[in-house]
């Protein structure tokens, strides 16, 4: 039973010139395996943050709180452990790695994840499935790591290291900015596939409710002001849809 | 990745004063430090070979070579000598002179080897001079290798003529011990139609200076240069080059990449490419990248292209310093690799383009071990 608890977290930035920021301030979360959370907010409310922090990028402090995954303390991890320990975070901006090719970066990651390198045969079907499956041309394996890609191209990559790794918990940062109707399927799709195991808990991040409409939450947080101000069922991000978040902008700037 | 652009310097005012160019050491002043070709370069411990101190010490050259290669010792004055290189410092005069002969190694016209000639050269310790040539017949097809071992303090010509039609891939491997110095004038000079690989790779050593010059004999030739560095805390690796295009239509591709980590690493690369008034349809362009891996290193990367006619099919260059970029560190750990894996992968990627090319395998391996040896002795 996968369960990431997140308690009373308070997380600073470290700024250019003007000392630390506090960005997160008493955040509370449980995400068990097999459920999908959605987190919404306003820019600037501080969903990024929590899930670097969550991450463990170095930039991010965090200054009060816990973070555990099954009762272990996830802030005394580095950030490989933690990937290694069943965290995975989609990146917003994926960055580029130049010369190391797709399919040496997935193997590389799958054999530090799963503890030992996969049996090449049956890896090679796994990952050819796998991309047919994302609508990704299988050339796609030899280019360098984000080299050039498309936004829509650097997103299902992201996709397709999640399904191949199969982590317990996996975070996925505005996966759906920037994607057409076209690309947002075919990712949602992917979530989904990952959600139908029943075997990762999914926390989607997300400034829209459009993705919402392709892979459905169980439960909606809203958050501003650093802190989760509104929870419900996925009818929440439906209110969202038609109101916006001005309401909880004001309660975040009084906060 | 992270680039800082570094091709904003100014480029030089005036185009430099020619170079003495002599075989006599005493023809050549005696570097300050202050000028144009030197400024970058720590000069004591290269201070023996500018003096042409006598030889004390030795290097050992072992040139095994496939069947129909020639390999024998020559004098100073034997032809072949002087053909592609005129030395344009003390140092290049001086590995001439000192050497007392040189060896030369003839390929002769229209023989396709399948093997290396690989000469070995060991440093074992003191002032060295040597000089080497190679010369490659017509239409011939072969692959040189240079394998710089031990230590010493070594002044090292080396001239290669690639024969019209012809085509050599050459690559020196300066591996030297950390206390070793070693200035080399490499000089190859591509016949009509001839085609020229060479790569420079550079992994040991304290001072490693050399100075790679091309120039073609006819139309049509073809160079490719390439070079890879690892420069490590206290050492200083250099490599200036020079491709002179005053034939039509000849084509010059530079590629060099270095990495640099720990304090007092030095590297300095310099890309010369002079088109003469006469040489149109040239096509050239060279680039430098690095990659400062920490703290504390200093990369010099300074392109340079003198065009004197409006007919070029092609003229350009770039150089680019980038630090090691900590998001990509944390986007390839969030993925579970550890950090020193993490640093391997991203090092290897940059040096890929160079490495894919060295199409001699154990060379290629010994090199990529070496590399990652460089990044583990630092850990991550």
């Amino acid at each position: 039973m996968s369960t990431l608890e997140i308690r009373n977290l308070h997380v600073s930035v470290e700024t250019d010139g003007e000392g630390p920021r506090e960005i997160l301030r008493g955040v509370n979360l449980t995400v068990r395996k097999g459920e999908t959370h959605a987190i919404m907010g306003p820019n600037g409310s501080g969903k990024s943050t929590l899930s670097y922090a969550i991450a463990g990028h170095p930039k991010y402090t965090v200054t009060e709180g816990s973070i555990t995954l099954d009762g272990a303390d996830v802030l005394a991890m580095g950030v490989d452990t933690r990937a290694r320990a069943g965290i995975f975070l989609a990146m917003q901006y994926p960055v580029e790695v130049p010369g190391v090719s797709v399919s040496n970066f997935l193997r590389t990651s799958a054999t530090a994840v799963r503890g030992e390198a996969p049996k090449l045969r049956l890896w090679v079907k796994e990952v050819k499935e796998t991309m047919g499956f994302l609508e990704m041309d299988q050339a796609f394996a030899e280019r360098g790591v984000n080299e050039g890609f498309s936004g829509g191209e650097k997103k299902r990559h992201e996709i397709l290291q999640m399904m191949l790794l199969k982590p317990k918990i996996a975070i996925l940062d505005e996966t759906d900015s920037g994607l057409d109707v076209d690309a947002l399927r075919v990712v949602s799709a992917g979530i989904n596939a990952v959600r139908e195991t029943g075997e990762t808990g999914t926390l989607l991040i997300t400034h829209y409710t459009r993705i919402l409409r392709y892979v459905q939450p169980e439960f909606v947080h809203v958050m501003a002001g650093g802190k989760i101000v509104d929870e419900g069922g996925s009818e929440l991000a439906a209110t969202l849809e038609e109101s916006g978040y001005d309401k909880y902008v004001k309660v975040g700037a009084g906060a | 990745m992270a680039v800082i652009d570094a091709t904003g310097r100014p480029p030089a005012a005036a185009a430099p004063a020619a170079p003495v160019r002599s075989r006599d050491p005493e023809a050549h002043p005696v570097p300050t430090g202050r000028e144009e070709a030197w400024r970058f370069t720590p000069l004591r411990p290269l201070k023996p070979l500018i003096a042409g101190q006598e030889p004390d010490g030795k290097i050992d050259i072992s040139v095994a070579a496939p069947e129909g290669v020639e390999v024998e010792f020559v004098d100073a004055d034997d032809p072949r000598v002087g053909r592609v290189l005129t030395p344009v410092d003390r140092v290049a005069a001086f590995a001439t002179v000192r050497a007392g002969g040189a060896v030369a190694v003839t390929v002769p016209g229209e023989t396709e080897l399948t093997e290396p000639i690989v000469a070995a050269l060991r440093g074992e310790g003191g002032v060295c001079y040597s000089h080497l040539v190679v010369e490659v017949g017509p239409f011939a097809r072969a692959t040189v290798v240079l394998d710089h071992t031990g230590t010493a303090k070594y002044a090292g010509n080396v001239e290669v003529h690639v024969g019209h039609g012809a085509s050599v891939t050459f690559v020196s491997l300066q591996d030297w011990d950390d206390d070793a110095v070693h200035a080399g004038a490499h000089a190859f000079s591509v016949g009509r139609d001839a085609k020229l690989r060479a790569t420079h790779l550079t992994l040991g050593g304290h001072l490693v200076r050399i100075n790679p010059t091309v120039d073609y004999r006819g139309p049509g030739g073809d160079a490719e240069l390439a070079g890879l560095f690892f420069t490590d805390a206290g050492q200083h690796q250099e490599h200036r080059l020079l491709v002179t295009h005053l034939e039509r239509n000849c084509r010059s591709r530079v590629t060099y990449k270095g990495a640099l980590q720990g304090a007092d690493a030095h590297s300095v690369w310099i890309g010369d490419v002079l088109i003469g008034a006469d040489a149109v349809g040239t096509d050239t362009y060279e680039i430098n990248r690095n990659l400062v891996l920490t703290d504390g290193a200093r990369a010099d990367s300074v392109p340079n292209l003198e065009i004197l006619t409006g007919e070029v099919a092609g003229a350009g260059h770039a150089s680019a310093t980038g630090r090691f970029d900590d998001e990509v560190l944390f986007y390839l750990m969030a993925r579970g690799i550890p950090a020193g894996e993490a640093r391997r992968l991203v090092v290897r990627g940059f040096f890929g383009e160079v490495l894919d090319r060295i199409d001699v395998p154990a060379l290629r391996d010994r090199v990529m071990a070496a590399v990652d040896a460089e990044l583990s002795a630092v850990g991550a």
